[in-house]
């Protein structure tokens, strides 16, 4: 019963969303009615809540088992825990494309309620509501008409099929909602550059108004895709954490466009140039989200994320093709207008510098686009279906992510307008030469890799020029009288959004050396074993002791093994690989245990053990250097982006009401 | 018929050298996992999509290592072996896909498009610079002159600290 609810409440989310955009465009803004637009926005904000109600009904169905519904037959299990059950929300098409349309209705509704009173940004909101709410009406579409989770089996089920394993997992928790809020976030911003197309409100007011939006959204982004990382090095058992799957590809490519895009932005802010292209990467960004969405959830490219198939693919085209004819069409009309009078006065310039990083980053972008998609177009010429695996886009992008490193060394200490080659010369001398210190300490140590000694001796460069900035900064404030600690704390604190850029920069830097040292000299041996024989690799020594197989919950069988690792007859640490069976599904894990230190990580898998050879097991054992630095660097990384996109007090709203209070006064 | 009589025990004493040197001869072309994983990590797993074969848990990847195996220790080289996979799977088993043929494409577009963007890119620029200056802002001194932390971050240093006194 509480189901129908939940699909009663859909539907008439979609009913609001098809009217906010209707009264909002005619009534709105060809009659010019403030009373409907004010109507507009408040269908548009009750669209949240009939989801929230209509997504909360849905777990209520699938904590309590209700199999009469075939998305809670398919995702869940009686056996299944409580907490996979929730998330069992997200955890197939359906309810996946519900839980998308609850956090685009979140966000749209939060920069509805926000941004309304203030005159500047009462032009832009109606349009901004229609737009973002278009999206929203495609999403709902969907959700109600083509993949409703509310729909009934015809035969209610006594228990359900269970959960994809690959997803049993906490990570389960998280990961997910992070990269569909980051996903979902990237819309507010695309609708304001759109509303500033379409009202012709062309100066940067959408830009100021949607910077946040872009730091949160992106912020949320990078944390899904570095938690995707440590899931997938936890479960998967391949000792990596990014494979260039189609669908890791998927949510990098939003994210690339969205960097470019927030670099850009400051040469609009600054100069009032590149309105043009900042127009186009916000478009860009929008429409790798959507296509993201489209590949993750049509399974148009087959991949091992494909469990969630279905005959959306040609809506969702059709979705993307729409929007980017519409979008392309407003970019053209305004061009005259959005085009720049201000010149680049030189290649040396910070304006520049944001250039060339954006042209990096649309060729890695364009690099990952073309691997992605290169199954299906191989495909459609050749009848045969080619894989591009990760050494394409190690070859390809590898060069590409070195330039990056260059370049967010030298980029921060060019200024805006142009900066003399000598003054950058001599900015960039020490840090040069002190790189080139490392490098040559480096390859003293044995280090022989061409790739390791490039990697290193640029992010040493990187990190050093960053530190540097630190500390001129921290002198800076320290010559007024500051002392240290507060010097470095109030850098930071009194200028976010360039430190906490720095502190994005640092955590690149530090996940950079992890990336290196854990790709290029990473270790690996698989060998058979009976129980008291070891097997050496790198320092370690790795002794099988025992297995044991036993039955896990829900219908799984664990077989789990019990090894040693030491190092130079030193014990370490017990480890316990294993593998799990869904018997239901026949699906096979291999679950890696690991032990875990700042230098290397020593990586444990079960590979197989079958009873009948009784106490012989085969092993898989790597060595992953640096690989703690990975998400440490990661760990930085969100920090700094936090810190850069936390709330400033508003200045401008105080100071209104100390003159509406002063005015207030004199009468 | 003396022989016959002793056929039992030369029957008993080859299998007694079979079992003896069996494992010897054996151990000569054993061929270790590493090796076997050496050519499966450059091959994708044919059914499940986007699994490198070293990796794949699933039966059929076992079997397709033992293939492997057995082909190592009949002394094909990596290249024979997976140029059989080719044959038998198509070129979707290749890691990456081959320099030859409508797949070149794969490696020639991104070059071309990093290449090419640069030659465009550079021209705008040059283009960008060529524009006559008909902006105000342009500062008055070669920036040259500018004293070198120059950046709104130390003004802003200094508008804070004489706000904050």
């Amino acid at each position: 019963m509480i189901a129908d609810l939940g699909r009663i409440a859909l539907l008439l989310a979609f009913v609001a969303s098809v009217y906010a955009v209707v009264i909002a465009v005619y009534y709105g803004l060809v009659r010019r009615d403030e009373r409907w637009i004010a109507s507009a926005r408040n269908a548009n904000i009750v669209i949240f809540p009939l989801i929230l109600l209509s997504c909360t009904t849905l777990v209520i169905s699938l904590v309590r088992g209700d199999f009469s519904l075939e998305y809670v037959w398919r995702v869940s299990s009686r056996e299944m825990p409580t907490y996979l059950k929730v998330t069992a929300l997200w955890g197939g098409q359906a309810g996946s494309l519900l839980f998308w349309n609850l956090l685009l209705a979140a966000f749209t509704a939060l920069a509805m309620l926000r941004h309304w009173r203030r005159e500047r940004e009462h032009d832009l909101v109606p349009y901004a509501l229609a737009v973002s709410t278009v999206t929203q009406i495609f999403f709902l579409g969907i959700s109600n008409f083509v993949e409703n989770p509310f729909l009934r089996l015809a035969t209610p089920a006594v228990d359900g099929q269970g959960l994809n394993p690959l997803l049993r997992h906490p990570g389960m928790i998280i990961h997910p909602p992070m990269l569909y809020l980051g996903f979902t976030g990237f819309t507010i911003p695309y609708a304001f550059a759109m509303a500033a197309l379409l009202s012709g409100k062309l100066d940067d007011t959408w830009i100021k108004l949607t910077r946040r939006w872009t730091l949160v959204a992106w912020l949320f982004l990078g944390l899904g895709l570095i938690l995707g990382g440590r899931w997938a090095y936890d479960v998967l058992g391949w000792g990596g954490y990014w494979a260039w799957d189609p669908v890791e590809n998927a949510s990098l490519m939003p994210w690339l466009a969205g960097t470019a895009f927030l670099h850009s932005v400051m040469i609009q802010e600054k100069r009032n140039m590149f309105k043009i292209w900042n127009m186009f990467l916000v478009l860009l960004t929008y429409l790798l989200v959507i296509y993201g969405t489209f590949i993750v959830r049509s399974g148009v490219i087959s991949s091992v994320h494909s469990f969630a198939q279905s005959a959306i693919g040609p809506l969702f085209f059709g979705f993307l093709g729409i929007m980017l004819i519409s979008s392309f069409v407003l970019i053209v009309v305004r061009w005259e207008r959005l085009k720049s009078h201000n010149q680049l006065e030189s290649l040396l310039s910070r304006e520049a510098a944001f250039l060339f990083n954006n042209f990096v980053f649309l060729g890695i972008l364009f690099a990952t686009f073309w691997g992605t998609n290169y199954p299906i177009i191989s495909e459609l010429f050749t009848n045969e279906k080619a894989t591009v695996g990760p050494p394409f886009y190690e070859k390809v992008n590898g060069p590409l992510f070195a330039l990056l490193v260059l370049l967010m060394g030298v980029a921060p200490l060019t200024m805006w307008y142009r900066t003399s080659l000598k003054r950058l010369g001599k900015m960039t001398r020490w840090p040069a030469l002190a790189a080139l210190l490392i490098l040559v300490a480096l390859f003293a140590f044995g280090v022989r890799s061409w790739v390791a000694l490039l990697g290193y001796g640029l992010l040493a460069f990187a990190a050093i020029i960053t530190i540097l900035e630190f500390a001129r900064g921290t002198q800076a404030r320290m010559r007024k009288g500051e002392s240290a600690w507060t010097a470095f704390v109030n850098l930071t604190a009194r200028n976010r959004r360039r430190y906490g850029g720095y502190w994005i920069h640092m955590g690149v830097v530090i996940m950079g050396i992890g990336i290196i040292g854990s790709s290029v000299y990473q270790q690996e041996t698989q060998v058979q074993l009976q129980a008291g024989e070891s097997v050496a690799l790198g320092d370690f020594t790795m002794t099988f002791r025992d297995v044991a197989r036993f039955p896990g919950p829900d219908d799984l069988i664990i077989t789990e093994a019990t090894v040693d690792i030491s190092r130079g007859g030193q014990f370490l640490k017990q480890l316990t690989p294993r593998t799990e069976l869904y018997t239901r599904s026949g699906q096979p894990m291999t679950i890696p245990s690991a032990r875990s230190s700042l230098t290397e990580d020593v990586y444990a898998l079960l590979i197989s053990w079958e009873p009948v050879t009784a106490d012989r097991a085969t092993f898989k054992l790597y060595v992953n250097p640096l690989i703690n630095w990975v998400w440490a660097g990661g760990l930085i990384f969100i920090l700094g982006t936090m810190v850069a996109s936390w709330p400033d007090p508003e200045p401008r709203t105080q100071a209104v009401a100390r003159r509406r209070r002063a005015v207030v006064a004199t009468d | 018929m003396n022989g016959k009589r002793h056929l039992p025990l030369l029957l008993l004493l080859g299998l007694v050298a079979l079992l003896t040197l069996a494992p010897t001869a054996a151990a000569q072309d054993v061929i270790t996992d590493d090796q076997v994983n050496e050519v499966a990590k450059d091959l994708y797993c044919p059914v499940c999509e986007s699994t490198p074969l070293d990796v794949c848990p699933t039966q059929a990847c076992k079997d397709w290592r033992e293939v492997i195996r057995t082909k190592l220790g009949e002394g094909e080289s990596k290249t024979q072996i997976m140029e059989y996979f080719r044959v038998q799977y198509g070129d979707r088993v290749l890691a990456e896909p081959p320099r030859s043929g409508f797949d070149l494409i794969v490696w020639v577009l991104p070059i071309v498009a990093v290449v090419g963007g640069a030659f465009f890119f550079a021209r705008y620029l040059n283009r960008l610079r060529a524009t006559p200056p008909r902006d105000a802002i342009v500062p008055a001194t070669p920036a040259d002159e500018t004293p070198p932390p120059a950046d709104d971050y130390l003004a802003r240093v200094e508008r804070e600290l004489r706000e904050s006194s």
